[in-house]
């Protein structure tokens, strides 16, 4: 018997699976082995996409017996007009917009810290990470009381630094504070997830480029300007496009925390556009609407990345 | 063993296994929600099944979900439940979807009268369209919301004299939803036995139908109506006339009065954690809460009080709560879910739900000599189900609730806009609706 790993391999294949598979070419042997997974792709992401599409098209209710009619671009006018829409895109766009910014900030800085050494910074890493671990309605639903203005550890807080009464404010009531009451958890939630991909970043600078940094006598300052960051910018990227997705899907966490209130304040756009599908039925409006969103989505993400790619190229 | 043995093998296994499934039809899944009484219904139903010999099932959905959870099972022809327990806004829905059986022929052919149940109920849970002997669910559980309050701190002689020198008359049970608002303010933010009160509990909660089976409580009490009684779905001067409006201000009035601070987005649970913490000396909810209140250690006995909705300018009125029972038409055991059906009607099992901790729409059992003194609250339930009035109960009740949650939200608690401008929004969103739907 050859000592060869390869030959050892062909000599322990069945014999039926080799004739099985001679005679065709390995293009045919690719496609077969590509093949279920592209069957499976197209049965559950792209089928339902264009079914999605030609619903949008449509007055379809998914809990009526009678058969849809084609509206042509009606849905799209209407929600595209509808103040409602446009408020829950503001909510959503705020919502992005701070959590990503104080995710990024406090999650670098962390990343920052815990890359020096000192004692205890395993610990200190995994208590840092745990919120993260935590299921979003779980989370929602204990910041409600943490948020409570009677017995709220969180209004206590402020009271105890501010002087404050903690029940003269309601983080999820008040109109001012409840935009950010649902920005703070999801931080307080998230921001271990950028702290790691930033540390990661970190971490995969080698030490010999500071070294020579030194021996250029750059101070600490320059050296993180011109070398920390620049190097951990793909990274950091990469983290701010995670958390924008997910965010832009954020649902179960605010749902717990708020119900989109007050008002309508908190609603972001997953909340609407699942109040139209699945409690107003209203199955062409909530495809038209969700169509609309996978292309903001999609749009918005092929120039992110694009910019993410330019900057892994410099 | 070969490929072709084991996909025979499998193929057997599930043919037994299917065999096995179908023998055991003799068994029902009954769906509601997952509170107090369905636990009394389970143990009620024991009775059925010794007589009937069917296994019964039951699949309770905690209330924030269970019109999602139900709906969508519904919706998508789902074979889960073969009895349901559902709201009395889904009716239409669900009678017009072909979601439930109609229950006349049934009715008819054993002897169930619907004159036997409370006539609101009958309306409320059964019927569809409104107003027409068209049957689709059995009254099964009567709800309706009221008010508990705490009598042992109304009853302390130093706050009922400055009750009394504040606001000239006695404190006590509200003689209409003025007084209901003084009371509210007056033990807002107040001292007893060392803890801070406040006034009241209230339906504020956004997300599914929590405001708006609160805000209605004011509303019809200041002359709001739905639609023009003569002229169905022409709405416009009726949900946002100069009364409803007025109606309205007075619930927002009452939360910036009354309500407990944080309560922006309190239900049913939320409501009765307050109360029983001794947080709130007035607490709305639904009926179904009252045994438990009742036998609460903390607040329960003497220490509370029942009344119904207090009457306003217009009128005396209460948001219906409660739900009727219905044959799910995708049913595989129709004949079980109809005898479950037959039995529940019967009086003495009616008489027996009440005592279990349910609240029968049986005539005889709440007209029966007696149900009075049975229970502290009985009285205030009584008073409230002969005062109820509904919400939307038509198809598209979803697409009207939530506009109505949003726009009355957005003023009461959030403080955006005036009341006429909520109003005259929800008008717009409704007629919208209706043009959707072809009723206009």
């Amino acid at each position: 018997m050859s000592g060869n790993p390869i030959d050892r391999i062909a000599q322990a294949t069945p014999p039926s699976l080799a004739n099985r598979f001679r005679g065709f070419s390995d293009r045919t042997i690719a496609w077969l082995f590509v093949g279920p997974s592209i069957i499976l792709l197209l049965a559950v992401n792209i089928f339902p996409l264009i079914w999605t599409i030609n619903l949008s098209f449509t007055n379809f209710k998914a809990n009526r017996l009678r058969d849809a009619e084609y509206i042509g671009f009606r849905n799209y006018e209407r929600i595209l007009t509808d103040a409602d829409t446009w408020q829950s895109m503001q909510a959503t766009a705020h919502f992005l917009f701070w959590t990503i910014f104080f995710q990024v900030l406090i999650g670098f800085a962390l990343a920052y810290l815990i890359n020096k050494k000192f004692k205890g910074n395993d610990l200190w890493t995994t208590i840092i990470v745990f919120p993260m671990m935590l299921s979003p309605a779980v989370v929602g639903n204990f910041w409600t009381f943490l948020y409570q203005p009677q017995i709220g550890l969180f209004n206590y807080v402020v009271s105890f630094f501010s002087g404050v009464d903690p029940s003269s404010f309601s983080m999820i009531g008040d109109v001012d504070l409840a935009p950010w009451s649902i920005v703070i958890v999801d931080t307080w939630m998230w921001t271990p997830f950028v702290m790691l991909i930033c540390l990661a970043g970190l971490r995969s600078i080698p030490d010999s480029i500071y070294e020579a940094a030194e021996c250029d006598r750059a101070s600490k300052w320059r050296q993180f300007w011109t070398l920390t960051v620049p190097m951990v910018l793909p990274f950091l990227m990469l983290a701010v496009l995670f958390r924008g997705i997910e965010n832009f899907k954020m649902f179960d966490l605010v749902v717990q925390l708020t119900g989109g209130g007050p008002g309508s304040l908190t609603t972001l756009t997953s909340i609407d556009l699942k109040r139209e599908a699945f409690e107003k039925w209203r199955t062409g409006y909530a495809s038209a609407y969700a169509v609309i969103l996978f292309v903001t989505v999609f749009g918005l993400a092929s120039i992110y990345v694009k910019a993410l790619n330019k900057v892994k190229e410099r | 063993m070969k490929a072709s043995q084991f996909l025979m093998a499998t193929a057997l296994t599930a043919v037994v296994g299917l065999g096995a499934s179908s023998a055991s039809a003799a068994s029902m899944t009954l769906c509601w929600a997952a509170w107090d009484p369905a636990n009394a219904l389970v143990e009620l139903s024991k009775d059925f099944e010794a007589q009937s010999g069917i296994d019964m099932e039951f699949e309770f959905v905690p209330w924030p979900n269970f019109a999602d959870r139900m709906l969508n099972e519904l919706n998508s022809g789902g074979t889960l439940c073969d009895l349901l327990i559902g709201d009395s806004q889904w009716i239409g829905g669900a009678a017009e979807n072909g979601n439930y059986v109609k229950l006349n022929d049934f009715f008819e052919q054993e002897g169930i009268s619907m004159d036997d149940f409370i006539p609101a109920t009958v309306t409320g849970y059964a019927e569809w369209p409104k107003g027409t002997p068209n049957y689709w669910a059995l009254p099964a559980y009567a709800d309706v919301v009221g008010w508990t309050y705490r009598r042992d701190w109304f009853e302390r002689p130093e706050l009922q004299a400055e009750f009394k020198e504040t606001h000239g008359y006695d404190l006590g049970v509200p003689d209409n939803l003025e007084q209901l608002k003084d009371i509210a303010a007056f033990f807002q933010g107040r001292e007893i036995d060392g803890k801070t009160v406040y006034g009241a509990a209230l339906y504020t909660e956004r997300g599914s139908e929590g405001i708006t089976m609160g805000v209605t409580n004011a509303l019809y009490n200041y002359g709001f109506e739905y639609q023009n009684p003569d002229k169905p779905y022409d709405i416009e001067g009726f949900v946002n006339s100069a009364n409803a409006v007025a109606g309205l201000e007075f619930y927002k009035a009452l939360y910036d009065a009354g309500a407990a601070p944080g309560s922006s987005n309190w239900y049913m649970s939320e409501n009765i954690d307050a109360y029983k913490s001794g947080q709130v000396a007035l607490q709305m909810n639904f009926a179904f809460i009252w045994p438990g209140v009742n036998a609460d250690p903390n607040v329960g006995g003497d220490k509370t009080g029942y009344f119904a909705n207090p009457p306003g300018p217009a009128g005396q009125f209460a948001q219906l709560g409660g739900q009727g029972i219905s044959v799910v038409a995708n049913t595989d055991n129709m004949e079980g879910a109809l005898a479950y059906i037959k039995w529940f009607a019967q009086a003495d099992v009616q008489a027996q739900w009440t005592t279990m901790g349910g609240a029968s729409a049986m005539r005889s059992v709440v007209e029966a000599p007696g149900f009075v003194d049975e229970q502290p609250y009985n009285q205030a339930f009584l008073n409230s189900m002969a005062i109820v009035k509904d919400f939307w109960a038509e198809p598209a009740y979803a697409s009207l609730l939530l506009p109505m949650q949003s726009r009355v939200h957005s003023y009461v608690i959030a403080g955006q806009g005036t009341a006429q401008e909520a109003l005259d929004g929800l008008v717009a969103d409704w007629l919208e609706v209706f043009e959707d739907e072809g009723l206009r």
